[in-house]
């Protein structure tokens, strides 16, 4: 461990006197490092560790005059590398959460564990005879959009925009709850 | 691309890098920070009447002290924030002792005045001005420090755009003092503090979006 801090460190110093061979080599000798620390932290999606390795090695590279040559140069990296992993979960959080909008429907149609049933009877009490009787006939019972919609005297597209306003209205009720 | 290519690319002919460049590109911000705040002093606010004879005096050079002293901490901050997970803990330490030297002996000074004086002390002619004066100076200052960051590997958004806000307020606070002519350490304990601290948080909130990389 310490002989490769010894070692990478040597090859910096020689890098950021331009030497290209040495810098070469350190990169190169980096990558492989950080590779093996990205695989470890992202099992669960195994193909972002090679971006990773390359936004980092190219933080390497354009922040180098942010290295203290007096320091060790293994944390300085490994700060980079901490650095653009956290920055990769922030957005890849936020691109999970996009699409989790569009699900919404889904989500609240089909109560999936049990203590959420309750939840959901309780969000549907909150919303207006009509909208939750749609809700009811439809997701619950098993009615048709046609059907649904004759029993209250509307069209069927009439319905079909009712019922996605009450999902909506349901979803953001539930999501709300669960944000505490 | 593949990571060997991108080795490659990065290896040919890598540019040297000199020792000290941290210090060396806040110090370049820290003069064209200085020289855009007296651009805009000399052609929007005028140097105070009475200069000439203000140099002479003790108080002119005590207000630069304080300011230069404000600015030297958010050098060092800055110098250390640049870094990735760098801590400036030095840097609060001193700029904490500057301020709270600087606070006492304005505090000291209010004691000792009559009661009915106190308020003229800290009101002085412009204290409707002054802070907002200090935070006008800096902001090219500012941008050009979070430029400067931009291109290095800060860790702590909001805290490093605080220390470049304050190191820019410092700069302009200090350049401000050719324009005011306040001569209690009272206002300028208060107002000048408020304008750099103000600054600072300005830095803090510019420096959540503008220093990601």
């Amino acid at each position: 461990m310490t002989e490769t801090e010894a070692r990478l460190k040597a090859l910096m110093l020689l890098g950021l006197d331009g030497d290209a061979q040495a810098y070469r080599l350190l990169l190169s000798l980096l990558g492989g490092r950080l590779r093996a620390y990205f695989e470890r932290r992202m099992r669960d999606a195994p193909g972002d560790v090679e971006d990773l390795v390359q936004e980092t090695l190219m933080a390497v590279h354009t922040k180098r005059a942010t290295y203290d040559r007096a320091q060790p140069f293994t944390p300085w990296a490994f700060a980079l590398a901490r650095y653009k992993l956290i920055d990769h979960w922030r957005r890849r959080k936020v691109r999970i959460a996009v699409p989790l909008d569009d699900y919404v429907e889904v989500l609240a149609a089909y109560a999936p564990e049990p203590g959420s049933a309750m939840d959901i009877d309780r969000a549907l009490e909150t919303l207006p005879q009509r909208q939750r009787d749609l809700v009811r006939q439809v997701k619950i019972e098993g009615l048709s959009l046609a059907e649904a919609g004759a029993r209250a005297g509307v069209s069927e597209g009439a319905a079909k925009v009712a019922l996605h306003r009450a999902l909506k209205v349901l979803g953001e009720r539930m999501r709300g709850r669960a944000d505490g | 691309m593949r990571t060997d290519d991108l080795i490659d690319q990065l290896a040919t002919a890598p540019t040297p890098v000199r020792g000290g460049a941290v210090q060396r590109r806040f110090l370049a911000a820290a003069v064209a920070a200085a020289l855009a705040a007296l651009v805009l002093c000399l052609g929007w606010l005028h140097t105070r009447d009475d200069l000439a004879q203000a140099v002479g005096g003790r108080m002119f050079w005590m207000k630069a002290l304080y300011t230069v002293l404000l600015a030297a901490a958010g050098f060092l901050a800055l110098e250390r924030l640049a870094r990735p997970e760098g801590v400036p803990r030095k840097a609060l330490l001193f700029g904490g002792v500057v301020l709270a030297v600087f606070l006492s002996l304005a505090m000291a000074q209010m004691m000792m005045a009559e009661p009915h004086e106190r308020m003229a002390m800290l009101r002085g002619q412009s204290w409707t001005v002054c802070a907002m004066h200090i935070l006008t100076l800096a902001l090219p200052g500012l941008a050009i420090t979070l430029l400067v960051l931009r291109r290095m590997a800060p860790t702590r958004p909001m805290l490093t755009g605080f220390a470049a806000g304050a190191f820019a307020g410092a700069v302009s606070a200090t350049v401000y003092g050719l324009h005011c002519g306040e001569s209690t350490m009272v206002f300028v304990g208060v107002w000048y503090t408020l304008g750099v601290l103000g600054t600072g948080l300005l830095g803090a909130i510019a420096g959540r979006w503008a220093l990601r990389w």
